[in-house]
């Protein structure tokens, strides 16, 4: 047997408005901007890509799903795209709950907020986690068994964490360094773990499609389906299983419709079925199904961004450091005062997409992180959140006078 | 090359990049006269010639008309000169006549003339002597004027010159718009070349000294932050803006002392508008400062804020980078195009420009991102790079020409 796991990850962060120093103590709205068209505007951001992206790719799966019963995917659904979908295109958790509902689509846990909190408050993390759970429960009456924690980081702490609290399956980096002559294409099972496995990305050929599908300027574009798919058969000679772990947006937003996109996977997956003994499989099943091979362990956190497959873009400079120990300082205060506005506009500012955009990473150069920033600037993305954390210790501040 | 002044005889940022662009052509092995309308040797300028056009002592004259194009007729001169040159007009009348005799004499491949003082010299070379006649534009009179009208003849006199002009250089993607939407000239015809700064800057002989400014260094100590610009006081810089955003950002940060350095025409309003405002005990006057007290003053300074409405360039914000200065400059401002690790904001906005300097006020985090992210890129573009774009252009006048048979 063969198998694909094919994993798509779905998210949308409430980006804050441009929150200048004057509104602190007066406005506390820090996620509706009134400007339809400022590039903080949460729902045109959404709309545009739920038009390019989410419709055509739900649409694409489901076509797959009614044509072939052995079509499986599996979603990570943050909780502010759900919140998000349901504010302005309830239609979209329809037809994901339609999908659910056939079996073929699986959902995959994590944290509500899409936060990095594992590193630095674990009870809060937890309580992300639980949120997460319990909404996909409201929605789509199912609970998930595998968990990915945001950005795919992982370490061997994390894995403990996750079999502990009882997961099946825990997803991550495929990265070389890690596994050095090992092939991503096993289940392993991370160090001083009991039960829970470890489903490794297969980067390469998800960043064949996920990043390099439309590059003009790379040697093997235009991507064919028989070139892929034979990739794909050489790569299955070292392990069976083969982790596609992508963006969803990846489809129609990063590579849009007029490259082919959706054709090319229309194409793929029929093609793909029709050998003998290939099947798409969901993360869960791939965890029941496949043998461990060997043990694994990542003392080092490992993450699936960037030529570092690390946490710098996120952690790498004196602005991220203030502003989001800024912001957990305050954690305790907020989480006991009890003020349910509060306690979520807290969580919204946990988004670890936040300190992404105050990345001076590769600012100098004008790369990719630009190109993601809703903002100007890192410095500007810095200014308006840390406008937005002392309005929030002004409301403690209230709370606590009262 | 024509010009209208030359360091030490100059009055802004004008003639040091025109010093700092001879000389890097100069290494290119370009062999230059450069004229400039009054009388002085230049003894230290060994890479060109520099010839006088004028008898005008520098003493009285110099930068005069080069950035206050207001009253170009009036009597500005001492009328008791050798040559009876009492305004602007009457000196670059002279200037041409030099040109033109010069010309006789001389036949030299290009002439590349700086602002609209030389452009009828240049358009004169081209006219009589059909000599490539390059314009390269620092400012235009929209600058001058903060983008509201300006001096009409002025006005004339760019629009000839850049109509007649072989090919165009301009400071800023900016500026080369400014020309295009404003003077109706088509963008295939102009070429960008940012200026930079000069290599005294580097050459090491700059020590700071602690006890220049004395008081600003003892609220450092008290926990203030110094905010600085430097430039003329005209409209065109915008200060009358970053007054009020001033009075702005010391409503929510009181530690917050602002140093407006230079002189002009509005130093009086932008006095009176700081007591009116109630926050001239934060505000710091210095008078026109250059050489060492201007860089002591970048020096002290936290921050560096450039308001300008419209900047073709703006090298003082290179010169604060230098000095380890956080900037922030307006969006009008051209040096804004080739730098990453800056706030900026538009002209207009105060509030943008209270919140950003009260951000970095009160975080050492931005604050030493900025200053450490600037010091990397501020001086990216050397000026060989610049002398091979100028002589890039030169190239393509050449060919121009052999088109036209």
């Amino acid at each position: 047997m063969r198998a694909i796991s094919l994993y798509l990850h779905i998210h949308q962060p409430y980006r804050y408005r441009q929150y200048s120093i004057f509104d602190v103590s007066n406005d506390h709205n820090y996620w509706i901007d009134h400007n339809y068209n400022s590039k903080q505007n949460n729902e045109r951001i959404f709309r545009k890509v739920a038009e390019k992206s989410y419709y055509p790719t739900l649409e694409m799966i489901e076509r797959n799903v009614r044509k072939h019963p052995d079509f499986k995917v599996s979603l990570s659904i943050t909780g502010t795209w759900l919140e998000q979908a349901e504010a302005w295109a309830p239609d979209l958790i329809d037809k994901i709950r339609h999908l659910v509902q056939t079996g073929n689509v699986e959902i995959v846990a994590e944290t509500y907020y899409h936060s990095l909190s594992f590193f630095y408050n674990r009870e809060e993390f937890e309580t992300q986690v639980k949120m997460h759970l319990s909404k996909i429960k409201e929605l789509f009456g199912v609970e998930p068994k595998v968990f990915r924690n945001t950005e795919l980081s992982y370490n061997d702490e994390l894995a403990k964490w996750a079999d502990n609290f009882g997961f099946k399956g825990i997803l991550a980096e495929g990265w070389d360094k890690v596994l050095g002559w090992r092939s991503p294409n096993h289940v392993y099972r991370p160090i001083g773990c009991n039960n829970i496995k470890l489903l490794l990305k297969n980067y390469r050929l998800s960043d064949d499609i996920a990043f390099r599908f439309s590059d003009r300027k790379w040697s093997e574009w235009p991507l064919t389906v028989g070139k892929y798919k034979g990739w794909l058969e050489m790569d299955a000679l070292r392990g069976n299983l083969i982790n596609l772990f992508m963006d969803f947006e990846t489809f129609g937003e990063h590579q849009w419709a007029d490259t082919g996109i959706f054709e090319f996977m229309d194409n793929f997956i029929d093609s793909w079925l029709k050998e003998y003994d290939n099947r798409f499989i969901t993360v869960s099943e791939a965890c029941e199904i496949m043998p461990v091979a060997d043990e694994i362990s990542m003392p080092q956190t490992v993450t699936w961004a960037d030529m570092e497959r690390d946490l710098s873009a996120w952690m790498g400079n004196a602005m991220q450091d203030e502003a989001t120990r800024t912001l957990f300082d305050m954690s305790k205060e907020i989480l006991e005062s009890g003020d349910k506005d509060l306690i979520d506009d807290f969580r919204k500012l946990t988004t670890s997409d936040h300190a992404y955009y105050m990345s001076t990473k590769y600012w100098n150069d004008g790369d990719v992180h630009a190109y993601f920033s809703a903002y100007d600037s890192p410095y500007e993305a810095f200014m308006f959140y840390m406008n937005i954390l002392r309005d929030i210790e002004y409301r403690l501040m209230l709370l606590k006078n009262k | 090359m024509l010009g209208w002044e030359l360091p030490p005889h100059n009055s802004g940022g004008l003639g040091v990049a025109c010093l700092n662009l001879s000389k890097a052509l100069a290494d290119q092995g370009a062999d230059i006269d450069f004229v400039v309308p009054y009388e002085s040797t230049h003894e230290d300028i060994k890479f060109m010639r520099v010839l006088s056009a004028t008898k005008l002592d520098p003493l009285y004259r110099y930068g005069i008309g080069a950035y206050d194009s207001k009253f170009i007729e009036d009597v500005v001169f001492p009328t008791i000169n050798k040559e009876n040159l009492v305004s602007i007009r009457d000196v670059q009348r002279h200037y041409c006549e030099f040109v033109k005799k010069y010309l006789m004499e001389f036949k030299p491949d290009i002439v590349h003339a700086h602002d609209w003082l030389t452009y009828e010299a240049g358009m004169l070379a081209k006219k009589n002597y059909g000599i490539p006649f390059v314009a390269h534009v620092h400012a235009t009179e929209y600058d001058r004027s903060g983008m509201n009208g300006g001096n009409p003849v002025v006005h004339a006199i760019e629009r000839e010159g850049l109509m007649l002009a072989d090919r165009i250089i301009a400071v800023s993607k900016a500026t080369k718009n400014i020309i295009h939407e404003k003077y109706d000239i088509p963008l295939n015809k102009i070429d960008v070349a940012y200026n930079s700064l000069g290599e005294d800057f580097f050459a090491g002989q700059y020590n700071y000294d602690k006890n220049s400014y004395l008081y600003l260094e003892n609220l450092k100590k008290a926990g203030y932050t110094i905010i600085s610009t430097v430039g003329r006081f005209t409209i065109q810089k915008g200060l009358w803006h970053m007054m009020h955003a001033a009075a702005k950002a010391l409503y929510k940060n009181p530690k917050l002392i602002f140093v407006f350095a230079g002189d002009g025409e509005e130093k009086n309003e932008l006095i009176s508008l700081a007591a009116e405002l109630g926050i001239s005990k934060n505000v710091i006057f210095t008078g026109f400062i250059r050489g060492k007290q201007l860089r002591d003053i970048y020096t002290v300074s936290d921050i560096f804020v450039m308001s300008s409405i419209s900047e073709p360039f703006g090298l003082t914000a290179l010169e604060a980078a230098h000095h380890g200065d956080a900037l922030i400059l307006t969006k009008q401002s051209g040096v804004a195009e080739v730098l990453k690790s800056i706030m900026s904001y538009d002209f207009w906005d105060e509030n943008r420009l209270a919140d950003e300097i009260v951000a970095i006020a009160e975080s050492d985090a931005l604050k030493k991102e900025l200053q450490e992210g600037i010091k990397k890129e501020y001086c990216k573009i050397p000026w060989e790079d610049i002398a091979k774009k100028c002589i890039s252009v030169y190239n393509k006048v050449d060919k121009h020409k052999r088109n036209i048979g």
